[in-house]
C-alpha cells in the first residue's frame, strides 16, 4: 500500500494540486492556449479516427488468423504482439525506415500528421485483435451453420450472429487501443516532427512544457487529456454494456 | 471462396505494411550504414553506458515489481477489505495514464521543486535526473504486469489447497513457499516477462525524469533518440536493432511459456 502510494498515488495527486497551484483562472488559460487546442485537438482525433480502422482491422485479422489457414500462421500470430513488445521508440524508428525521407516506397509520412496516425496504428495494432481472438475461438459455429441452412448469405449470417458475438470483445478491445493511443508519446516523437498547431499531439506538448518549465501548464494539460480519456473510456463502456444486454 | 482469398490478403497485407515490412526493413538499414559503424556506434563509451544503465534499472525494478505483484494479487484475491475496489482500479492507471504525465508527476513529486523533493534534496538525496528517478519511473510503468497475470491464476486454482496446509499445520510462510508460489509460479514468470519488455524500453516516462545526460543518465531507448536527432542514424539503427531483438527474445519466451501453461 505504501509503495503504491509512492509510486502512483502521491504523484497522480501532484499532477492535479499543480495544475490549479495557480487558481482556477491559471488553470483555464494553460489549458486553452491557442497551441494546447490543437495538440489536444490532434491528439482527439487521430485517436479516434486509428480506433476506427483498429476496430474494423482488428476483427478481419482476427478472423484471418482463427478462421482461415494458411502455411506460416503460427509466426504471424507471435509476431502479432511485437508493438507491444518492441521500445516505442524502436517503433517510431521502424516506420521512418519504410516510411521515412529516404522511403523505399517514395512515400515520406515523416513529420506529417499522417506520420502520426501510422505511428499510432502501429502501436495499438495487438489490442482488438488479441481481445477478440479468444471470443472467436470459444464462438459455436452451430448457429452460423444454423443460419446458412437457412438460406441467409454470408453478409447477413456475419451482421446478425457474428458481430452481436465479438461486439463486447471489439469494444473492450477499442477502449484499450484508445488509451494507449491518446497518450502515445515515445513513437510520435521521431516520426512527428513535433511542429506545432500541425502534428504535435497533447503529450509531446506536455513535454515540451515540462521542458521549457512550466510545469504548472503542463500539468493543466495533462488533466485535461486524462479527462479526455476517462469520459471517452466511460462512453465505451455505456455502450458495451447495452451492446451487451442487447445481444443476450 | 473470393471472400476468404480477399480477407486473407487484407490481413496479412495490413500486417505486412504496418508491421513486418517496417521492422525488416530497419534491419536492413544496419546493413545499408555498414557493420561496422554500427557497432562502433554502440561500443562507443556513451553506448556502452547507456546499455548498462538500462540493465542496472531493469534489474532494480522489475525484481521489486515481482514481489509487490506477488503480494498484492494475493491480498486482492484472498483477502475482503474495503477499497479493494479501488486498489484494483489504482493498479491499471499507469496503463492508462500518458508516459509523459507519468514522468510529470513523479517530477512535481520528487523534483528539487517538488512536495518531497526539497526534503530530500537537504539530505543530500537527488532522485530526478538522475539514476534513482529512472528506477521510479520503470517501476511506475512496468507496475500492472505481474499483478494482472496472477490475480487470474489464483482466481482459478482457488484457495483449497491452502486451506488444506493450513489444517494440516503448515504456517502462512510454509503455505506460500509449498502450496501456493508453485501454483503461480507460470503467471509470475510470464509476468516478468511482460515487465522486463516494459522496462527494458521505456521512454516517454525516463525522458521526462533523466535529463538525458549523455553518459550519466541515458538509458538505451533515449540513445536511439539521441543519435536520431544528432543524425547519427546508423548508431541509431543499430542501438534500436538491439531493442528489437531483445523485444523478440521476449516474444520467443511468451510463446514458450503460452505452450507450457496449455501443456499443464
Amino acid at each position: 500500500m505504501t509503495y503504491l502510494s509512492l509510486i502512483v498515488l502521491i504523484p497522480m495527486a501532484a499532477v492535479v494540486e499543480s495544475s490549479v497551484s495557480e487558481g482556477l483562472g491559471q488553470f483555464w488559460d494553460s489549458a486553452t492556449q491557442p497551441q494546447a487546442i490543437a495538440a489536444l485537438k490532434l491528439t482527439l482525433i487521430a485517436s479516434l479516427i486509428v480506433t476506427a480502422i483498429n476496430a474494423v482491422a482488428g476483427t478481419i485479422i482476427a478472423w484471418v488468423l482463427v478462421r482461415d489457414d494458411f502455411p506460416g500462421k503460427r509466426i504471424v500470430n507471435s509476431l502479432i504482439d511485437l508493438p507491444f513488445a518492441l521500445p516505442t521508440v524502436v517503433a517510431g524508428l521502424t516506420l521512418i525506415a519504410l516510411y521515412g525521407d529516404d522511403s523505399p516506397f517514395g512515400i515520406n509520412a515523416a513529420f506529417t500528421v499522417f506520420g502520426v496516425g501510422l505511428a499510432l496504428l502501429f502501436v495499438t495494432l495487438p489490442f482488438v485483435i488479441r481481445a477478440v481472438q479468444p471470443v472467436l475461438l470459444e464462438l459455436d459455429r452451430e448457429m452460423e451453420e444454423a443460419a446458412a441452412s437457412l438460406g441467409a448469405r454470408s453478409t447477413t449470417i456475419f451482421r446478425r450472429i457474428v458481430l452481436p458475438n465479438l461486439a463486447p470483445a471489439i469494444l473492450a478491445g477499442v477502449a484499450l487501443a484508445f488509451a494507449r493511443a491518446i497518450g502515445e508519446f515515445g513513437s510520435l516523437v521521431l516520426i512527428s516532427g513535433n511542429v506545432p498547431f500541425e502534428t504535435e499531439v497533447a503529450s509531446v506538448f506536455i513535454f515540451g512544457q515540462i521542458e521549457s518549465g512550466t510545469e504548472t501548464g503542463a500539468a493543466a494539460v495533462s488533466v485535461v487529456l486524462l479527462a479526455i480519456a476517462l469520459i471517452v473510456l466511460f462512453v465505451i463502456g455505456l455502450v458495451a454494456r447495452r451492446v451487451t444486454r442487447h445481444a443476450r | 471462396m473470393l471472400a476468404k482469398y480477399g480477407l486473407r490478403v487484407f490481413a496479412l497485407g495490413y500486417l505486412g505494411l504496418l508491421l513486418f515490412i517496417p521492422v525488416a526493413m530497419m534491419f536492413y538499414r544496419v546493413f545499408q550504414e555498414g557493420i561496422g559503424n554500427a557497432w562502433a556506434s554502440i561500443t562507443s563509451p556513451e553506448g556502452v553506458h547507456a546499455f548498462w544503465l538500462t540493465i542496472e534499472v531493469v534489474a532494480i525494478a522489475v525484481p521489486l515489481n515481482t514481489i509487490f505483484g506477488v503480494v498484492c494479487a494475493v491480498v486482492l484475491v484472498r483477502q475482503r477489505f474495503w477499497g479493494r475496489g479501488l486498489i484494483n482500479s489504482v493498479i491499471d492507471l499507469p496503463f492508462a495514464i500518458s508516459p509523459v504525465v507519468i514522468g510529470l508527476s513523479l517530477v512535481l513529486v520528487y523534483g528539487i521543486h517538488g512536495w518531497f523533493g526539497g526534503a530530500l534534496n537537504d539530505a543530500g538525496i537527488q532522485i530526478i535526473f538522475s539514476t534513482p528517478g529512472i528506477v521510479l519511473a520503470t517501476i511506475f510503468v512496468s507496475l500492472p504486469f505481474v499483478v494482472r497475470e496472477v490475480v487470474p491464476v489464483l482466481q482459478e486454482i482457488g484457495d483449497e489447497q491452502e486451506q488444506a496446509a493450513r489444517t494440516l499445520g503448515a504456517s502462512a510462510w510454509q503455505t506460500f513457499w509449498r502450496v501456493t508460489l508453485p501454483a503461480i509460479r507460470w503467471g509470475v514468470v510470464y509476468g516478468v516477462v511482460l515487465a522486463t519488455a516494459r522496462a527494458l524500453g521505456e521512454f516517454g516516462a525516463v525522458s521526462v525524469v533523466a535529463g538525458r545526460i549523455s553518459g550519466k543518465t541515458e538509458t538505451l531507448p533515449l540513445f536511439v533518440q539521441k543519435e536520431f536527432e544528432t543524425f547519427d542514424v546508423a548508431g541509431a539503427y543499430a542501438a534500436a536493432v538491439l531493442l528489437a531483438l531483445i523485444a523478440l527474445a521476449t516474444l520467443f519466451a511468451m510463446s514458450r511459456l503460452n505452450r507450457r501453461q496449455e501443456e499443464n
